[in-house]
């Protein structure tokens, strides 16, 4: 049998799992996470492999989810000079490059951009055709400024790949094969700003990443675990650890997919909300075919706006840690927590401040600590904290919904306890088996997926022909990242009219995903 | 108010997203390129009607097409310059001021970077004192003041000039060339004279704007709930408090058209609200008699922060106010109801003011 290694590096703790080959927890554990992150890995890895009693040659595949891309972005730590390409001239001059970045950040990245000749229309026709002499000085301009990194975007790039590959060629050509390029239109959709930016910090973020996956192969390495490697992205699918290395930027909204993933595997469950609830907050995310949605809105990161493929979350100020006041006539629960101090400051535990956990163990829901501790409390006091918890999450999964009727409500994470086992506008409330671990699970068990974003005429073909066009597209996509053919499934169809539009002009976001191709 | 610096610019953004009545598209482009004009170039001087003289010349500015075309591929720059300046040569007469057109949404924020860049004032005033889909349906127009000379730019530096027979024929022949150009065109149109403009302007649109979005963005510094600041600056109407529980667009016509529905929240618990949309917000009906009806503005603004959500980002689920603010009275005159009325866009419904209608409901 070959065995599947997920592990989630988190900012608290290292989960691992390892899957057997009907998708079965054969072994799970948490580490902390530690400062270099590889010791955490490692422990973790050491620990999980024990307990599985499995000979590490018999690991056919390990996934890694991570926030190091995250983390660095937010820190402004280790990050490259990055030099801009934007295909769009005669576009495209009124909003430059870099506008309306935080001053921190543009001293780490530079501020070095050019606008050349090039981008398309929203149909696809060219608004100019590149001028690769032009483009060959520009690049070499760049680089005499400083630049170690490259990012290329064009206009309607998602349209039209053509131009920003063409860019990647010229760049092989005249900066060598080894200088770090990142396109445009490999990390995001419609929206240059946002995906110029995401491309900007891409680009940034590549020789860290490089290193760090670096690190993950050479921890796996010295268990002599010899499996294919892959880093789960934003979406919830996989990539392999070399295109990771080049996109790292798709990783940063990793770690709720994971457990959005991870709950769908492991109530098996399709459809439905997901409510995980930690130490501090909840997130609430909703599966469509066993997928987070993604949010429609743009996404800040580190102060700068993107449109990273994110799921669409709800977070609360509600967790295990939550601190709550019994004082006032109506009971009130975070978002003040006490964090990982839990296991010390909450009353169950000893310490003097009264949380959730410590108002759900007064309820009976469950034992934990000495509840001695909590038994002065009035009753009364306690089913109103209750129901304020209660009221809390059933605002959360109700403004998730897409529509009106009852839907499964997912839970899971180590506070999952805080949830009562019926909520309105719930046909069910599952809290699955290993709930605590259902990162690394979405990580063990992530799929490989292709998608196509962009904005179609439907006039001539009619909406049908098109949209089936777009279909197969993403189905392509899907299988040339890696899915095997056979398995490959539309996952998601998003259709968004244009406003103002006199032509049919509609645009389609179509995401396939399927299993892991098998290699050998 | 008598200058736009760039901090005037963010809350004018917002502001004429409110006055979009639904539409008028994400203001965001503009915002940047007006912020980066008065950057370079100076805070733009504004101005009132009524300082403009009788025999003075102002020229709209405005950008025309798919706004979400223009989040991706963005202008030159010097479009608007060039639609300006070829039609003040067309006329061979120099402009006194730029004024907007369209005070709802992306084209607030045009004429902003249009006037700093030229270095003209900017009137404080437009031609609808919301947004509206058509080139016609502008008070200059009802009051009879001719679309052209007109001039169509696009980012490539073709350039038209149309003469129209009438401003009908503006609209069909300007939209088909903005096709052409990529779904975008930066415009100058509607040309007129001081004397004219006190005529049929609609007045402190801008401002109005800029006070709307200070109330949004501020309120963390204020006492005063955000909703209920936009209430008082617009003279509007809470029209139902509640919860958006279904969403239906139709698509077939490749136009945004649509209903939402709402269920009333707090002091509108049981209260059934539906809203049509075509673009903008047109029709609004509680327990099923007509809440609020076009010309008026209808927007629906997020419960907590009071941002304004488009007919594009409406959702299930959102927590919303929906209000209605009196449109201007040019509107309500019978040539202003046969331009924009509910009539116009196929509603078989009088048009009775939003205050009266919210009266009605009271007693």
């Amino acid at each position: 049998m070959t065995y599947r290694l997920g592990i989630d590096v988190g900012g608290t703790n290292t989960d691992a799992v390892i899957l057997d080959g009907y998708g079965g927890v054969r072994a799970k554990c948490k580490e902390p996470t530690t400062e270099d992150v590889s010791t955490g890995i490692n422990l973790a890895v050491q620990r999980v492999l024990r307990e599985a009693s499995v000979h590490p040659s018999s690991i056919g595949d390990a996934m890694l989810g991570t926030t190091h891309a995250t983390n660095a972005i937010i820190e402004r730590r280790g990050l490259s000079r990055v030099g801009v390409l934007r295909l769009a001239s005669p576009s495209g001059h009124a909003v430059p490059p870099f506008l309306e970045w935080p001053a921190d950040m543009l001293e780490a990245v530079g501020n070095d951009f050019r606008i050349v000749r090039g981008g398309y229309e929203y149909n696809g026709s060219v608004i100019s055709a590149p001028d690769r002499d032009e483009i060959r000085r520009c690049l070499e301009d760049l680089r005499r400024q400083g630049a170690e990194a490259l990012a290329v975007s064009c206009v309607f790039s998602p349209v039209n790949r053509e131009q920003e590959a063409r860019v990647h060629e010229l760049a092989a050509e005249c900066l060598g094969p080894g200088f770090p390029v990142t396109l445009s239109s490999e990390i995001g959709s419609i929206g240059l700003v946002e995906r110029e930016n995401a491309a900007i910090l891409n680009a940034a973020i590549r020789t860290l990443a490089e290193r760090a996956y670096g690190a993950f192969e050479h921890v796996l390495e010295a268990h002599g675990i010899q499996a294919d490697l892959f880093i789960t992205q934003n979406d919830g699918t996989l990539m392999s650890i070399d295109y990771a290395k080049r996109y790292p930027v798709l990783t940063v909204a990793s770690g709720p997919t994971n457990s959005l993933r991870g709950a769908a595997h492991l109530s098996g469950i399709q459809e439905g909300v997901v409510v995980d609830v930690g130490g501090t907050t909840t997130d609430v995310g909703i599966l469509k075919s066993g997928f987070p949605r993604e949010s429609a809105s743009s996404v800040e990161m580190g102060g700068v706006r993107t449109n990273f493929r994110m799921p669409d979350l709800i977070a609360v100020g509600l967790g295990g840690g939550s601190v709550v006041d019994l004082s006032g006539d109506t009971p009130r629960v975070g978002p003040r927590s006490v964090g990982y101090r839990l296991p010390v400051e909450s009353r169950v535990f000893g310490g003097d401040t009264l949380t959730a956990t410590d108002v759900a163990v007064a309820a009976g829901r469950l034992a934990l600590g000495d509840p001695s501790r909590v038994r002065d409390l009035d009753p009364e006091a306690v089913s109103g904290a209750m129901r304020v918890i209660r009221s809390m999450i059933e605002e959360a999964v109700d403004r998730m919904k897409t529509s009106s009727g009852d839907v499964p409500v997912i839970v899971v994470g180590g506070g999952s306890v805080l949830v009562p086992d019926d909520l309105q506008g719930a046909s069910e409330v599952v809290k699955p088996e290993h709930y605590e671990v259902a990162n690394a699970m979405g990580a063990a068990i992530a799929q490989v997926s292709g998608g196509v974003d962009g904005v179609f005429d439907v006039a001539a073909k009619g909406r049908e022909q098109v949209l089936h066009e777009v279909k197969e597209a993403a189905r392509a996509e899907a299988v040339r990242a890696g899915a095997a053919q056979e398995t490959v499934a539309i996952v998601e169809v998003e259709e968004i009219p244009l406003a103002y539009l006199p032509s049919n002009a509609v645009r389609f976001r179509v995401k396939a995903a399927g299993d892991l191709r098998r290699t050998s | 108010m008598n200058r736009i610096d760039e901090r005037t610019v963010d809350c004018i953004a917002v502001g004429a997203a409110v006055l979009g009545s639904g539409g008028g598209g994400d203001p965001y482009i503009g915002k940047l390129m007006a912020r980066q004009a008065v950057r370079e170039n100076g805070p733009v001087r504004l101005m009132t009607v009524e300082e403009v003289p009788d025999d003075e010349l102002v020229i709209p500015s405005a950008m025309m097409g798919a706004p979400a075309v223009m989040l991706e591929k963005f202008p030159n720059g010097s479009e608007p310059e060039l639609a300006f300046r070829a039609l003040e040569r067309h006329l061979d007469r120099r402009a006194y001021g730029v004024i907007p057109i369209e005070a709802g949404g992306l084209n607030s924020c045009i004429p902003i970077y249009t006037a700093a860049r030229l270095g003209l004032p900017l009137i404080d005033a437009d031609g609808m004192g919301r947004a509206f889909p058509e080139l016609q349906m502008v008070t200059f127009s009802v009051a009879g003041i001719p679309s052209t000379p007109m001039v169509l730019c696009d980012e490539k530096g073709n350039l038209m000039i149309l003469e129209t027979v009438t401003n009908e024929w503006s609209e069909v022949l300007a939209r088909t060339a903005t096709v052409a150009m990529g779904l975008s065109s930066m415009l100058s149109l509607y040309c007129v004279e001081g004397r004219s403009l006190k005529q049929c302007a609609v007045r402190g649109t801008l401002s109005l704007a800029a006070e709307i979005g200070k109330g949004i963005l501020h309120s963390n510094r204020s006492e005063e709930d955000p909703v209920d600041s936009v209430l008082r600056v617009t003279r509007g109407v809470r029209l139902v408090t509640g919860k958006i529980v279904d969403v239906a667009r139709d698509l077939t016509t490749g136009f945004v058209r649509g209903r939402v529905r709402i269920e009333g929240l707090d002091e509108d618990q049981g209260a059934v609200f539906e809203l049509d949309f075509q673009n903008e917000n047109l029709v609004a009906r509680r327990d099923g008699r007509p809440a609020a009806l076009t010309p008026d503005l209808i927007t629906v603004l997020d419960r907590e922060t009071a941002v304004p959500i488009t007919t594009e980002g409406l959702r299930y689920g959102q927590r919303v106010v929906v209000v209605g603010m009196p449109c201007d009275p040019f509107w309500r005159t019978e040539a202003g109801l046969e331009h924009v009325g509910p009539r116009y866009f196929g509603y078989d419904l009088d048009y009775t003011p939003v205050e009266a209608l919210a009266g009605g409901r009271e007693s």
